[in-house]
């Protein structure tokens, strides 16, 4: 046997595998492997530890790229297979990596069920609101009025808020980060995974084929600051080129405010990921949607100590047992009236 | 309470081969309960029996009326037992409505007991009837024995300060200890059983067993039954006994394999009628590490399981119809990535919703063929209730061995019938060996088994064996996404082999009856008792007849085409509107015929016998 339990020194490489990959030339994808490939190896964790699961999709190729224990399942119904591995082998390290349309449309029930068992779970959710790999149909996420392959007027109907959907299906940890923010993205990944429970991080990507530009907003380097704000723990809600604004709470509303001319940061909202008030993280999940807010980016909710449904699971196991002794076939076949026919 | 409220008379006793017995109410009267219970005490008696539950889907339909019927029906006998009955010795029914939906199964002169107080003019209207059947002389034909069953049951509880409503629900006990005078049972069984099930309530406890006892104590009383009936007990082959039902058998067999093959059971399940008793039962069993996972729905109850077998564990996923038909994408990836799982159909009357709660085995075809593209699946069937605890044991042994999803079609029939079952020494059960894979030198992922072609099991958390599988097309032996034409007609044709190569490990079948002759019945799944019954009355006719049962529905056994020739004609009775007939006619070019119920009920052994007399005289 090999001793791993030794400090393990894998380096990005160890995690690259040899297939070919097949994401479009430009794709955000490429980001996302990449910022994921430089966490893993930090972690501590021995390599064959480590399960990257999928649904179906662009970003659901992710795993046949992870030089891990990989699973590229069926559509929408990567969750509800991590479930059944992380519950039966809670020794193992399992990321699902998945997209707008099969984490929120086609599974979107599962994704919300391990949200709310909280199971130990790291969910990627690339997000570029837009179906990719079946050219080019809206998704859940698009913007409405988007015209697209299957609305050639325009879609009807609204989207979802992906960080206010997983809040509100009581995950335990959410969170949200960009392709190509690389120190940010990798930051939030490592905090995802040393979060113990159902981590949902959602990556904005940009698809370059069929929705370019969809996050142009945020990633263009003169608008950066000002549509961004980034929600750091203990620290206001700060932004603009000159960090000149901020968001103040008053009452149940949010507000932009102007830093300077009499109010200081200390005026502002400061970020608590840990509030147990689910008003809290809402209001900074819809923030965007109003004129003149930023987009925030980084941790919207952290409940650490909830516990998880693997455990929860393990520990009755271990009462009944404790409490009626190992399970004994023999004495399960005999249960309740028997009768002998004798010979 | 004593039992002895009257000197005993004389009375004649006769002694039976066999008796009928029904209980029929509504669904609020605790028919099952009280249906369970007799089976119990025939059975510890030493009886064969078969039972058959039959109850609405509605949970409460409004009471007194038809939909609200429900039924258990127990066959008990000093000899061999193959259906619950066709016909009824003993009828309780407890009110008009039940009645009327049951009288039609009671024999001629048979023992009708009737609830008295529920044959008010209201509850004639509630059964839809404009005349007394107590009054009009329609039950002429029949032994009538009306007994105030509400107020004699109030009377014998009224010092025990229960509301009234909560005596009238005793009065199912109070019907029970008739029958148990009837048929001259000892009250004991079922007296343990409510002290076990109300003690938490010790007056219900009280309640229930001074109704029941009450209800004996009036026959001894009154004049009611001048005759009682002895059904000795069956010479069964040795062994020590119990009473199995489907379902049940079916969570212990899972057990058991999970047992004999070291492996972790997991059960991801959605509720569904009639296979949530497959969940119920294997949730208590936490002592044995079982895993149960409510899933949020069926999909995620199947691939939950394929999750779980991915790492190790004996994954295991119970349904019906409709869920089956919402699992099949995901059957198919089984069939991609090739991990062991066994999925137990509990089949119900259909399409759609159809009947929750009613019997049929139409579903073979959806077993078989019911999948995107070629995606073969090995297909089980059980043949008596008891025998689910063997194909729960060889499906998962099977899917084990061979790397594959294996089907168990069970229905409604089997899941909730109920018959003795001689409990097994665990030393007699198959092993299961599991092999995972460790060794990285060379490995890899779909690299076969040269006599199985099952490929390697390689569970996560393998140091060095890290390795890439799903639903895309696999490259033959590396398992790399691979989308080449010749590649991928090899790889359908290694997964089509792979399962029929399992009948290796399928018995040749033997008929039972005559060797050869003028008829074949081939049959599968609960019709084994109806057929096996028909079989044995038509042969001591003089006919000469077959029965083949295959439990084995894919692949089939290789001596069938053999044994299908031997006979002039081949009969195959199902449930459904021709399925198994059609795949026979189309393998084995026989011309085969069928025999078609859709009822929501199992065939009758006279029913059979009527078929075979009509094809061969």
């Amino acid at each position: 046997m090999s001793t791993l339990t030794l400090p393990l020194p894998y380096t990005k490489k160890d995690f690259q595998t040899d297939q070919e990959i097949r994401w479009c030339p430009g794709c955000g994808d490429y980001a996302i492997l990449s910022a994921v490939q430089s966490v893993f190896p930090e972690l501590g964790i021995p390599k064959e530890k480590f399960v990257v699961i999928s649904g179906i999709g662009c970003s659901s190729r992710f795993p046949y790229y992870m030089n891990t224990f990989g699973f590229h399942s069926i559509h929408g119904r990567a969750p509800a297979v991590a479930t059944g591995l992380k519950i039966t082998r809670p020794d193992l390290e399992v990321w699902v990596a998945t997209g707008d349309g099969d984490s929120l449309s086609i599974g979107g029930n599962h994704t919300i069920h391990m949200l709310r068992r909280n199971v130990g779970l790291k969910v990627l959710m690339f997000n570029n609101r837009i179906y990719g790999l079946t050219k080019g149909q809206y998704s859940p996420t698009s913007e409405i009025g988007k015209k697209t392959k299957s609305t050639p007027y325009g879609t009807a109907d609204r989207p979802f808020n992906p960080i206010a959907l997983a809040l509100g299906a009581n995950a335990t940890f959410v969170a949200r980060s960009v392709d190509v923010f690389q120190q940010h993205l990798k930051e939030t990944l490592r905090k995802a995974a040393a979060h113990k429970g159902s981590a949902y991080v959602e990556i904005l990507q940009n698809c370059n084929i069929f929705n370019d530009r969809a996050w142009e907003s945020l990633t263009e380097k003169d608008a950066r600051s000002e549509h961004v704000v980034q929600l750091e723990q203990g620290k206001p809600l700060v932004f603009g080129r000159n960090r000149d604004k901020g968001i103040r709470l008053n009452g149940l509303n949010l507000e932009v405010v102007s830093v300077g001319n009499g109010k200081t940061e200390r005026d502002l909202l400061v970020h608590d990921e840990h509030n147990r008030q689910p008003a809290y993280s809402f209001l900074l999940a819809h923030m965007e949607e109003q004129p003149g807010f930023p987009t925030p980016i980084g941790v919207f909710r952290s409940w650490p100590d909830v516990p998880r449904y693997e455990e929860n699971i393990a520990a009755q196991i271990r009462d009944v047992r404790a409490k009626r002794g190992p399970g004994d076939l023999a004495k399960l076949l005999c249960e309740g009236d028997t009768w002998e026919v004798r010979p | 309470m004593s039992t002895t409220v009257a000197p005993p008379r004389e009375r004649k006793r006769e002694t039976l081969e066999r008796a009928v017995v029904r209980f029929c109410g509504d669904s609020g009267d605790g028919m099952q309960i009280t249906g369970s219970q007799f089976t119990n005490t025939v059975a510890l008696y030493g009886n064969d029996l078969a039972t058959l539950p039959d109850f609405p889907a509605e949970i409460r339909a409004p009471a007194g009326t038809l939909p609200g019927v429900s039924g258990f029906q127990v066959h008990f006998s000093s000899s061999d037992v193959y259906t619950p009955g066709d016909s009824v010795d003993a009828l309780v029914a407890m009110n008009p409505a039940a009645l009327k939906m049951n009288l039609s199964d009671l024999k001629p002169n048979g023992i009708l007991i009737v609830n008295l107080d529920n044959f008010q003019e209201t509850d004639l209207r509630k059964a839809q009837m404009s005349t007394n059947p107590l009054e009009d002389h329609s039950l002429d034909g029949y032994r009538v024995f009306p007994v105030e069953l509400t107020k004699l049951t109030r009377a014998a509880l009224k010092d025990l300060g229960l509301d009234a409503k909560s005596m009238d629900r005793c009065k199912n006990f109070f019907a029970l200890g008739m029958c148990y005078w009837l048929y001259n049972r000892s009250m004991e069984t079922s007296l343990r059983w409510i002290e076990d099930k109300f003690k938490a309530k010790p007056q219900l406890v009280e309640a229930n067993r001074t109704a029941m006892r009450a209800g004996y104590s009036y026959c001894e009383a009154t004049e009611a039954f001048q005759i009682t009936y002895e059904i000795p007990p069956a010479k069964l082959s040795p062994g020590v006994y119990r009473n199995v039902s489907g379902n049940s058998a079916l969570a212990m067999g899972f057990v058991a394999a999970s047992q004999k093959s070291g492996l972790p059971l997991f059960l991801g399940s959605y509720p569904i009628t009639p296979a949530s008793d497959i969940l119920h039962e294997l949730s208590g069993y936490k002592n044995f590490g079982v895993i149960t996972f409510q899933a949020e729905d069926e999909i995620a109850a199947i691939t939950s399981a394929i999750g779980a077998a991915y790492g190790g564990s004996l994954g295991v996923t119970s349904t019906s119809g409709p869920g089956m038909a919402l699992k099949t994408e995901a059957l198919g990836l089984a069939v991609a990535v090739e991990l062991p799982l066994v999925i137990c159909d509990i089949q119900r009357g259909g399409p759609s919703t159809g009947l929750p709660t009613k019997t049929e085995q139409a579903d073979l075809l959806q077993a078989l063929f019911g999948r995107n593209s070629e995606a073969p699946i090995p297909v089980l069937a059980p043949a008596t209730p008891g025998d689910c605890f063997w194909m729960a044991l060889e499906a998962s042994r099977i899917a084990i061995k061979y790397m594959v999803p294996v089907i168990v079609l069970s229905d409604g029939y089997l899941a909730n019938g109920a018959e003795p079952w001689k409990i097994p020494k665990v030393s007699e059960l198959p092993e299961i060996p599991v092999k995972f894979e460790t060794d990285p030198e060379g490995f890899r992922p779909y690299r076969r088994n040269p006599r199985t072609l099952a490929r390697p099991w390689a569970i996560p958390g393998t140091p060095g064996l890290e390795h890439r599988i799903g639903g895309l097309e696999k490259q033959d032996v590396t398992g790399n996404v691979n989308y080449e034409p010749l590649n991928h007609e090899r790889m359908v044709h290694l997964r089509a082999e792979k399962v029929a190569a399992i009948v290796e490990d399928v018995p040749d079948v033997v008929a039972a009856g005559d060797p050869s002759g003028d008829l074949l019945i081939v049959a599968w799944g609960s019709t084994f008792g109806p057929v096996t019954a028909a079989l044995r009355a038509q042969r001591a006719k003089g006919r000469r007849i077959g029965h083949v049962h295959l439990r084995h529905l894919n692949p089939l056994p290789k001596n069938l085409g053999d044994v299908l020739m031997r006979y002039d004609r081949v009969l195959v009775p199902e449930m459904n509107m021709g399925q198994l007939v059609m795949v026979l006619r189309a393998k084995y070019l026989v011309d085969a015929v069928g025999y078609n119920k859709i009822q929501g009920k199992p065939f009758k052994q006279s029913e059979i016998e009527q078929k075979i007399e009509e094809l061969l005289d």
